[in-house]
């Protein structure tokens, strides 16, 4: 194109502006691209949520157990095609800090991987996993983190289940792919509960809650309303629902901090297409004279308007694929800093998509009523203007 | 007798500050023969300046047709208006009004953005045209690296690089001293007899009109014979 080259001298015309215009945008536009990851990062475990499985925990509170004679009743429910269970251990690895969090899960050996398939774990380390009462699979995340191998022992301290509780490691799964929590630990809940029955023998026979499979995703209404009716008259009454709406339970406790996020993630992109449509007004003022001379020489409002927009969309263009490229390593960063805090942290498509359309959005509002303005002056206005 | 290539009919033009409306030019009625070199002068104020711009078609009268090459500009569009300019007119300026971000080259080869010559055509229009004006050897300099003379010489090669039919200057000398004036003059001499292109030209100076085949005066909007 012919006046690219007239819009890339304008553009070098204020180097400073221009690229302090740039720079502006590229952080803009990777700050937008942090903060979705963030928010993309904390609905993953919603998103990642298989439609064939139940949950199935305490109606009062999901930090009330169940009991575990439950599991066979459960079990006999149409459509139900297998029970699992699995109890929040907690502990803590090392001490309290967070980079030494990740989540440690008393479970059913013998079920809980056919359950979680998208855990893979290799078939030798299961049959090992199953056949040791004390031994535990961690994520690969994790193994990596710590330098964990197969046969070393993890030592926690229990804070809900107290004493010292060492763990020897059979097997390290790998996720199926990135929406998948590489992070977690899995041991044997008949582990917990022999030492239960010796030390506190009122804790045992419980479990924190029940993931049931369901042959048919259609089903998860009638078999939860199933599940519940048949312990509406017990102690412990239940509350089944779909993953999916049990991870939303979680997520929501945060919503209003996610639901802010979200909020200064457009608030960003707002401001700066203030900032840009500053500097293209002020750019197009300034040259009011010029596009009086270019329209003089035959110049139509059409070629002054692509001048002014195509000036706005460059600066967009650029400092918006900057912005993008520096998301990347900068979520790499974050995600190393905070390993376990956010178990996937990935910059999703859909961030990436909306940076790019935010770009030229920017630059495309920013310039338009400047682009307007200048295409319709009038050539004997611009000439008298002194500049 | 040659064609007339410029003839104004009866032309008034007025404008309006808020709601008052300042009449400019009354009844203007001047034709232009082909190849004629015209200065006008006039006092200050006296609408010269407008009455350039409606020949040169970046303005429109209130009454009255202008004809230029054959074409009542009056009539035509805004766009059509624009494409006409770029066939028709060179203009060259009082404070020149090069690009600053712009090459001699660069400044000279605007107009031709707009035609379907190629790459290498237009680059030839170009050096033409600089030598035509004799600033071959400033080719790659920027305005801000020229003399006052200089640069009004680019914008004379600007102006004369499309072959236009029609060259309207407005003061081109009224910003250089006399040395650079002179030179200009001369160019516009040369333009106009070696050249054969029509040139109004508005002036000041009556040196500069004592170049011109004629000189019109304009006062308080009419011209006086
Ligand atoms: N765009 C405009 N808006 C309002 N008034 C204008 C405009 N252009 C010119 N005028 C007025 O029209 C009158 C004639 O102006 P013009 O520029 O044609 O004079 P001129 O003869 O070229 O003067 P000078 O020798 O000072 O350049 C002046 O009174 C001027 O104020
Ligand atoms: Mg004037």
């Amino acid at each position: 194109m012919k006046f690219f080259k007239l819009i890339a001298k304008n553009l070098l015309r204020h180097k400073l502006r221009t690229s302090l215009t740039m720079l502006g945008l590229a952080v803009a536009i990777l700050a937008f691209g942090l903060l979705r990851t963030v928010v993309t990062a904390w609905y993953a475990g919603v998103d990642a949520s298989a439609s064939n499985r139940l949950i199935s925990r305490d109606a009062v509170s999901f930090i009330f157990p169940l009991p575990y004679s439950y599991r066979d009743q459960i079990a006999k429910v149409p459509g139900v095609s297998e029970v699992s269970f699995a109890t929040w251990f907690q502990g803590t690895y090392v001490d309290n800090r967070p980079e030494h969090f990740f989540p440690r899960m008393a479970v059913d050996a013998e079920t809980i991987f056919d359950l979680y398939p998208e855990f893979l774990l290799p078939h030798d380390q299961l049959e090992a996993f199953k056949r040791e009462r004390n031994s535990c699979v961690i994520g690969e995340k994790i193994a990596k983190e710590f330098n964990f191998k197969i046969g070393d022992i993890i030592t926690i301290q229990g804070d809900i289940f107290p004493g010292t509780w060492q763990f020897v490691i059979r097997g390290i799964y790998k996720p199926k792919d990135k929406t998948v929590d590489p992070t977690q630990m899995f041991f044997h809940w008949t582990y917990l509960d022999e030492k239960l029955k010796q030390d506190s023998p009122f804790r045992a026979g419980n479990v924190g809650w029940y993931i049931i499979r369901i042959d048919n995703p259609e089903d998860a209404p009638a078999v939860s309303e199933a599940v519940d009716r048949m312990f509406e008259n017990s102690p412990a009454k239940t509350k089944t629902e779909t993953e999916k709406a049990f991870q939303q339970s979680f997520v929501s406790l945060s919503s209003a901090i996610i639901t802010s996020l979200e909020i200064v993630s457009y608030v960003i992109i707002g401001i700066i297409l203030l900032v840009l449509a500053n500097t293209i007004i002020m750019s197009a003022r300034e040259r009011i004279r010029e596009y009086a001379v270019l329209k003089t020489l035959g110049f139509t409002s059409k070629h002054i308007f692509i001048l002014v927009a195509g000036e706005a969309l460059f600066i967009s263009i650029i400092g918006g694929a900057i912005g993008v490229a520096f998301t990347f390593p900068v979520v790499a960063g974050f995600g190393a800093a905070f390993p376990t805090f956010f178990p996937v942290f990935n910059i999703a498509n859909s961030t990436l998509a909306l940076a790019a359309v935010f770009s030229i959005i920017i630059g495309a509002v920013a310039s338009i009523f400047p682009a307007i303005r200048s295409a319709n002056i009038k050539i004997v206005d611009g000439l008298r203007q002194i500049g | 007798m040659a064609d007339t290539i410029v003839q104004v009919h009866d032309v008034s033009k007025s404008y309006h500050r808020d709601s008052i409306e300042i009449p400019v030019l009354q009844n203007i009625t001047l034709d232009v023969p082909e190849g004629e070199f015209l200065a006008l002068m006039g006092p200050s104020g006296s609408g010269k300046t407008t009455l350039l711009n409606l020949i040169a078609g970046i303005d429109r009268p209130n009454n009255g047709s202008i004809n230029v090459a054959g074409t009542n500009i009056v009539q035509l569009g805004e766009s059509a208006l624009a494409q006409w300019r770029s066939r028709h007119v060179g203009f060259v300026f009082q404070f020149y009004n090069l690009m600053p971000v712009l090459t001699a080259f660069e400044n000279v080869e605007l107009p031709l953005l707009l035609t379907h010559l190629s790459k290498k055509e237009r680059k030839e229009h170009v050096e033409t045209a600089l030598n035509v004006v004799g600033l071959a050897d400033r080719i790659h300099h920027y305005p801000k690296q020229l003399s006052g003379g200089q640069e009004q010489r680019v914008a004379i090669a600007r102006a004369i690089v499309t072959d236009p039919t029609i060259i309207v200057a407005d003061e081109p000398t009224g910003d250089l001293d006399k040395k650079s004036a002179d030179e200009i003059l001369l160019l516009m001499e040369r333009l106009n007899g070696e050249f054969k292109k029509t040139i109004v030209m508005v002036t000041h100076d009556p040196r500069a009109a004592e170049r011109a085949h004629k000189t019109q005066h304009l006062e308080k909007g009419e011209l006086i014979q």
